[in-house]
């Protein structure tokens, strides 16, 4: 018990730290890098809470495919002109003050006012293994097995489709 | 019976499938798969067309009331194939002439076919959407497979741009519905549909998934991709997303509001599908009157067909549904062997596509003005042809559900279409050929606009061979 408060306790404190920072760096490249560590932060409470499935697909889906996207585009894009925007449209900055305070009210409200559901403690969630990516398999394969096929289809075809148009000659 | 032996039991969606993986090896395997595969996709769509109206009687809820063969979903999946497999065979000479002769078009059409099959077979939200999207993904690559030219592009985009929004409302409207039906199993949400229909969020949801299918039948204040994306596809593809794409769009719109043609159960939609059906019928009409373009013409006339096609929603009641599947039968054949017709006369850069092309048709080509008039009628609605049942099931549905109004403002809009259709026959028979257009000979084009000629016909002058199945699937 005493190792998970402390494990908590590391990890709040490393997303903290890092999403401060991503807002506070100049460069966005600084930014999205830092976002990534706090990728990883998450994918680490995300495991105290017993949900093993949302942390790796947190850190291949999020941190890995996102942000590797994301900082791909940053490096192509010149992104030197995001400090002449702030400056020239100060109210910009207003609105994402209101919007980061409506945020965080919502969040408060739901910490310390909404009564979190009784039936779902985490006793319970660990006893019928709803995190674990085992639970999650068995249903992919017996009562989704019908959608998970067709999505196979769904991505070959994405596939076929994006090759055709990024097909650079014509005969 | 277990999840192995079920498996079985979706024939025609496994051959599908199989199908576009040996296609891919296909392609990958040999340097003529351009003339393989045409042949081998309209192989394995007839298959599946006949194997599904062979079964038609034989219903069945598979994969835990996950999917359903059989019945409704049979005559879909017929309009659905058999229709592919007349564009193919009307787009075996197009793509050749118009240099974007590949055969990843075959694959991309067989997988859009996959995806209207897996819609109409849907007993459950998930398979709706995965269906959706992989026939959607599959028409927008196939909206702008011909990069060349520029306004292939522009409707690839805007058919993209507009088509994620209109997914967008669908995925809302998935989300509100399971959050307050707490299921997304069709059967479930039909079920106590009139218990959840009292819930706001429940109707919000509703209406949010009805209005992103909406976007996808093309009726009237969700129709402005519809002109420039007809216009701009190939032909052949514009053919394949007017027709069998709004079929799968009214195959969805059919089962999640079943409860309302079977249940006897208020539609609370009447007023809305009443408004947006005479919209969509006197806009479409009216707009096409003014058009000289064929392509947008036809587009326009989408628009209407789409409002009569509505007004059997409207009506909500099981007359109303077997005339939607019939009217969506003759209006896929019909409007294939239109766009046949365009496609053949249009020449090698989409040249030919005014209306003054076609004067003076009759005497260069007689088979094809013939085959034209045909379908011009057939969309006009006039009997003998196959439209003329559509509409008089759908007209005579809605008299029923006391929504006289509507079928004669049905009436009053197909007789200001009568002139746009019927401008076209009289400049292919009544005017001097003005222009000197060579017409390429092509057989499996026109082995297209015949087989869909004849079909036209069979059911216009047979209505009842394809009605009585209908009803008697419906039955049950």
């Amino acid at each position: 018990m005493i190792l998970e408060y402390i494990l908590f306790a590391i990890l709040g404190l490393v997303a903290v730290v890092t999403s401060v920072a991503m807002i506070t760096r100049p460069s966005p490249v600084m930014s999205a890098i830092f976002l990534v560590l706090n990728f990883f932060a998450l994918a680490g409470l995300y495991l105290l809470l017993n949900a093993q499935f949302i942390a790796v697909v947190q850190v291949i889906v999020y941190a890995g495919a996102i942000m590797v996207l994301f900082l791909f585009v940053l490096m192509l894009l010149n992104t030197d002109s995001e400090h002449a925007i702030l400056k020239e449209k100060r109210k910009l900055k207003f609105i994402g003050i209101f919007i980061a305070v409506l945020v965080f009210i919502q969040i408060g409200y739901i910490v310390f006012y909404s009564a979190p559901s009784d039936s779902v403690t985490k006793e319970i969630a660990e006893s019928i293994n709803a995190g674990k990516i085992e639970t999650i398999g068995t249903e992919l394969y017996t009562t989704y097995v019908l959608p998970f096929l067709a999505s196979g289809f769904l991505l070959l075809g994405a596939t076929i489709g994006a090759i055709v148009l990024a097909m650079k000659k014509f005969e | 019976m277990t999840a192995n032996t079920e498996i079985f039991q979706l024939l025609p969606h496994l051959v599908i499938g199989v199908g576009i993986v040996l296609s891919v090896v296909i392609e990958i395997s040999t340097k003529k798969s351009e003339s393989i595969l045409p042949w081998f996709t309209i192989l394995i769509f007839v298959f599946a067309g006949a194997h599904s109206i062979i079964n038609v009687y034989d219903y069945q809820i598979l994969f835990g009331g996950m999917y359903a063969i059989g019945g409704v979903t049979a005559i879909f999946n017929f309009i659905f194939t058999i229709g592919a497999a007349i564009m193919v065979l009307n787009a075996v000479d197009y793509i050749k002439k118009s240099k974007m002769n590949f055969g990843e078009f075959y694959i991309l059409v067989q997988s859009s076919v996959l995806g209207m099959m897996l819609m109409a077979g849907a007993r459950d939200l998930f398979m709706i959407f995965i269906g959706l999207e992989l026939m959607s993904i599959c028409f927008y690559v196939l909206a702008g497979i011909n990069r060349s030219r520029m306004g292939n592009t522009e409707a690839a985009l805007k058919y993209f741009l507009l088509g994620a929004f209109a997914t967008g409302f669908i995925v809302f409207g998935i989300a509100l519905i399971y959050g307050t039906a707490k299921s997304t199993s069709i059967d479930q949400i039909v079920f106590a549909y009139e218990y959840f229909i009292t819930d706001v969020l429940f109707l919000t949801g509703l209406a949010l998934f009805v209005i992103g299918f909406l976007f996808k039948i093309a009726a009237f204040p969700f129709h402005m991709w519809v002109p420039d994306v007809y216009q701009g596809a190939a032909t052949p593809v514009t053919g394949l997303m007017s027709t069998t794409g709004k079929a799968a769009a009214f195959s969805v719109l059919i089962i999640i509001l079943s409860a309302v043609f079977t249940q006897n159960i208020t539609n609370n939609f009447e007023i809305l599908f009443a408004v947006i059906a005479t919209l969509s019928m006197l806009y479409g009409s009216i707009v096409a009157i003014a058009q000289d373009n064929l392509k947008r013409m036809l587009a326009y006339s989408s628009i209407a067909h789409a409002g009569y096609m509505t007004i059997g929603l409207a009506a909500g009641n099981i007359e109303s549904v077997s005339g939607i599947i019939f009217y969506l039968t003759a209006y896929a054949f019909m409007n294939l062997g239109a766009f046949g017709v365009i496609a053949l006369i249009e020449g090698s850069n989409e040249e030919n596509l005014d209306i003054n092309s076609y004067s003076g048709l009759n005497s260069k080509s007689p088979i094809l003005a013939g085959f034209m008039a045909l379908f011009m009628f057939a969309l006009a609605g006039i009997p003998p042809m196959a439209g003329f049942f559509g509409k008089y099931y759908v007209f005579v549905a809605s008299i029923k559900a006391d929504l006289t109004w509507l079928a004669i403002v049905g009436v009053f809009s197909s007789a200001i279409s009568v002139y746009f259709y019927l401008r076209v026959v009289v400049y292919m028979y009544f005017k001097d050929s003005t222009s000197s257009i060579i017409i390429k000979n092509s057989f499996t084009g026109l082995l297209a606009v015949i087989i869909s000629g004849l079909l036209v016909l069979v059911f216009g002058i047979l209505p009842d061979t394809l009605f009585s199945i209908i009803t008697s699937v419906l039955s049950y």
